[in-house]
């Protein structure tokens, strides 16, 4: 008692104390949000909170796009012009019939008794920057809850499916793209209609069909398509090509190579597709707020 | 044979006095870090952009101990992990462990001049790029490769001029007239 500090000399806690107190903290949180996702909420707050921050940082980069973007020479106009014209005129061409199919296809559907698919709505949206972040491959768009973006949604850009939403703040939401190591599509081969579950490889530009045997109908250069089972992705959607097949009889599934359809890296502009069907419930988010909706509506009946 | 290293502590003219930074010049500084964080850059630079927050906690550590609290520290670090889309407490945790090591080895690191500085900072920005890939191979992911240690090569690099740009505003005006 005698030889313990005098009251003038104390600073609290040692150092050490400290910094074990919030080691612990941090893991504490990290294996709160990596093993149970118990802080969505909470880093919407923050998200919230950061926002003018964010906006402040992206500034410089607004301003070069902006500045760049104004130097655009004649030429490169009228070549962008060109190609804007003959794809409208290619497209047109395809529209005139599609009043016409979509009429035989209700028909059809209704001669065989099955659910009519709904037509889907878009929103437009800009992606604003890259999370910084090696580990992920996700960015973010400058669409959120206020504009009705909820978790779950499929976003495309004028190619194909990008990746979906999987976080939603109050003015922007987290998209994770196709090549995510975490993210996984269903999908279906559009020439032989073989289902199959596609899943991102963590890097940019790459793609891998799994767990298809070695004798399936996959070549290269076959394009594969949202085939819509899961609920959350709508049908259709084009995703990837075929780029490699390599089948080992000495394995017990081929190894097919992917490349995104899409501007998986490039796309500025994209659109965010409405799905009418319910969703499945979402394992990580539970029961949690940030919910779709009209989930939370038949909940409640 | 007797291997001798330069000793430069003795040779370096003495440390120039500085005067005491204020409490918002700090905030100030660290606000600033955040931002360059967050600045969206191309591709390629931002592969290799250091953590500046990580730069100037080392910074204030180093030259005002025990200014900066862990409290701060580690609010930071949830900052982080929110704008980078990380797990939550992942920077929390590189931080933390930065304020402590920078905190612990201060005396020692201030001993010497810039330019070996540059080799402790750099071993502690290693240090704590080190604490998320261990984090994340626990949930069996792989080890990445080369590129991911760019920012912290770069941040030692940028430490010269972390600590002259951040000292301008402290010097103290000091009397040009000869003696």
């Amino acid at each position: 008692m005698e030889h313990s500090a005098p009251q003038f000399f104390k600073r609290g806690p040692t150092l050490h104390t400290r910094f074990v107190f919030f080691l612990l903290c941090s893991l504490i949180l990290i294996i709160a949000d990596a093993r149970f996702h118990y802080l969505e909420r909470m880093r919407m707050v923050v998200a919230t909170a950061l926002y003018p921050i964010q906006q402040v940082a992206d500034m410089p980069g607004w301003a070069a796009s902006r500045g760049l973007s104004f130097f655009v020479t004649q030429s490169q106009l009228r070549l962008e012009n060109d190609f804007l014209r003959q794809q409208n005129l290619a497209q047109s061409g395809t529209l005139q019939t599609l009043g016409m199919l979509e009429a035989e296809n209700r028909q059809l559907r209704g001669l065989l008794a099955l659910k009519e698919r709904l037509p889907r709505k878009t929103r437009p949206a800009q992606i604003e920057r890259n999370y910084p972040n090696p580990f992920a491959r996700r960015v973010a768009i400058d669409r959120g809850l206020q504009h009705g973006i909820r978790p779950g949604l499929a976003v495309v850009d004028g190619q194909g499916l990008i990746g979906q939403v999987t976080r939603v703040f109050h003015w922007q939401s987290e998209v994770t793209l196709i090549t995510d190591k975490e993210q996984a599509i269903p999908i279906q081969v559009q020439r032989s209609a073989l289902r199959g579950v596609l899943f991102g490889m963590g890097y940019d530009g790459a793609l891998e069909l799994r767990y298809m045997p070695v004798s399936a109908d996959v070549q290269n250069g076959d394009v594969l398509t949202t085939s819509g089972i899961d609920g959350t992705y709508p049908a259709g959607l084009p995703v990837a090509r075929v780029s490699h097949v390599e089948r080992n009889a000495a394995l017990s599934f081929a190894r097919i190579l992917c490349v995104p359809v899409a501007g998986v890296q490039g796309a500025l502009q994209v659109m965010v597709v409405e799905t009418e069907e319910k969703p499945p419930a979402d394992p990580f988010l539970g029961d949690s707020k940030i919910q779709p909706a009209g989930r939370r509506e038949g909940e409640a009946q | 044979m007797k291997f001798s290293f330069p000793v430069p502590a003795h040779t370096e003219p003495p440390p120039e006095l500085l005067r005491p930074p204020r409490g918002s010049y700090i905030a100030f500084t660290l606000l600033v870090a955040v931002v360059f964080n967050l600045v969206s850059l191309p591709d390629l630079i931002s592969q290799v952009k250091p953590d500046f927050v990580a730069l100037i906690i080392v910074y204030w550590s180093l030259h005002s101990p025990y200014r900066l609290g862990y409290i701060v520290v580690w609010l930071l670090g949830l900052v982080m992990d929110i704008a980078s889309g990380a797990w939550f407490g992942q920077h929390a945790l590189t931080y933390t462990l930065l304020l402590y090591l920078s905190t612990v080895f201060q005396r020692r690191i201030t001993m010497f001049p810039l330019i070996y500085q540059v080799f402790h900072v750099g071993t502690l920005l290693l240090v704590i790029q080190l604490v998320t890939p261990v984090l994340r191979l626990m949930g069996d992911e792989d080890f990445p490769g080369f590129p991911y240690f760019l920012p912290t090569l770069i941040g030692a690099l940028l430490w010269p001029l972390v600590i002259t740009s951040l000292r301008a505003p402290m010097r103290q005006v000091t009397d040009q007239t000869p003696a």
